[in-house]
């Protein structure tokens, strides 16, 4: 069961008509490494895990949905105003083909998104490494996305979430700490 | 005017990065209005149905590119 806001996490600001950059948020939005794998793979992988750490993949699986509605809300401003000609320039043009100017679940270069893009090995400590790995690998996405737009507006909102990332991240790797139970241990030497 | 297009008009921020189209379009093509075919329709003529694609006037939908929409 979910409550809903409606409003954004971030404000997301987008001042450059730059449809072009559309293609490259979509990898965020349905690769392998985006939001929607990351919302999907920890909001299954809690229920075979560890009491202790079912609550963290709740919450950060439920942020990650928040993270999607952003990558969306800028993809849809920077493509719902485009002409079928501008399309084409960003690169949309087989994307026009298939959806229009619908948005779709598919990485940077169209490959739909796939259950095969996110794993769960049932072994808390593979499931909670592949968790950070995905949460570098999303926020060395960010980066090159904002590498890819002089937009300030849309990098700053870009800038939240990759900080997003990082947290996330150091949150899975206190989960491992947890489950290492080793602070716990009494050492005597 | 077509009978067949239908305008909508989706939200324009404020702060909308392009210069928004105000008005956007969908096709209802003639099979949803008349979706099992009466008896005795008026038909074209067998030439113009080659090319139109129907033989039937109540059933033909047209359509036009929008390539050139925002050309100058």
């Amino acid at each position: 069961m979910w409550i809903y806001e409606k409003k954004l996490q971030y404000p997301v600001r987008v001042s450059k008509c730059d449809p072009r950059v559309a293609k490259y948020l979509i990898e965020q939005y349905g690769g392998a490494d985006g939001e929607l794998s990351a919302a999907l793979r920890y909001l299954n992988q809690r229920y075979s895990i560890p009491d202790k750490v079912v609550g963290l993949l709740n919450d950060i699986g439920t942020e990650e949905f928040a993270h999607l509605e952003m990558i969306a809300t800028m993809i849809y401003k920077l493509t719902k105003d485009a002409t079928v000609d501008q399309m084409e320039a960003a690169g949309l043009g087989a994307h026009y083909t298939i959806h229009d100017k619908a948005l779709y679940y598919t990485n940077a270069e169209g490959v739909p998104w796939t259950a095969a893009f996110i794993q769960a090995k049932g072994d808390p400590i593979a499931d909670l490494y592949e968790d950070i790995a995905a949460e570098e690998k999303a926020r060395a996405t960010y980066q090159w996305i904002i590498d890819q737009t002089d937009d300030v507006d849309l990098q700053d909102a870009l800038k939240f979430l990759r900080e997003r990332e990082v947290i996330h991240s150091l949150r899975f790797r206190e989960a491992v700490e947890i489950l290492k139970a080793e602070r716990e241990q009494k050492k005597v030497f | 005017m077509n009978n067949q297009l239908r305008e909508w008009h989706p939200y324009v921020g404020p702060f909308d990065p392009c210069p928004p189209m105000r008005v956007k379009t969908y096709i209802v093509p003639p099979n949803l209005f008349a979706p099992f075919q009466p008896a005795n329709l008026q038909q074209y003529s067998l030439p113009e149905a080659l090319r139109l694609g129907t033989l039937w006037p109540a059933y033909y939908s047209p359509y036009e590119s929008r390539m050139l929409e925002g050309r100058s």
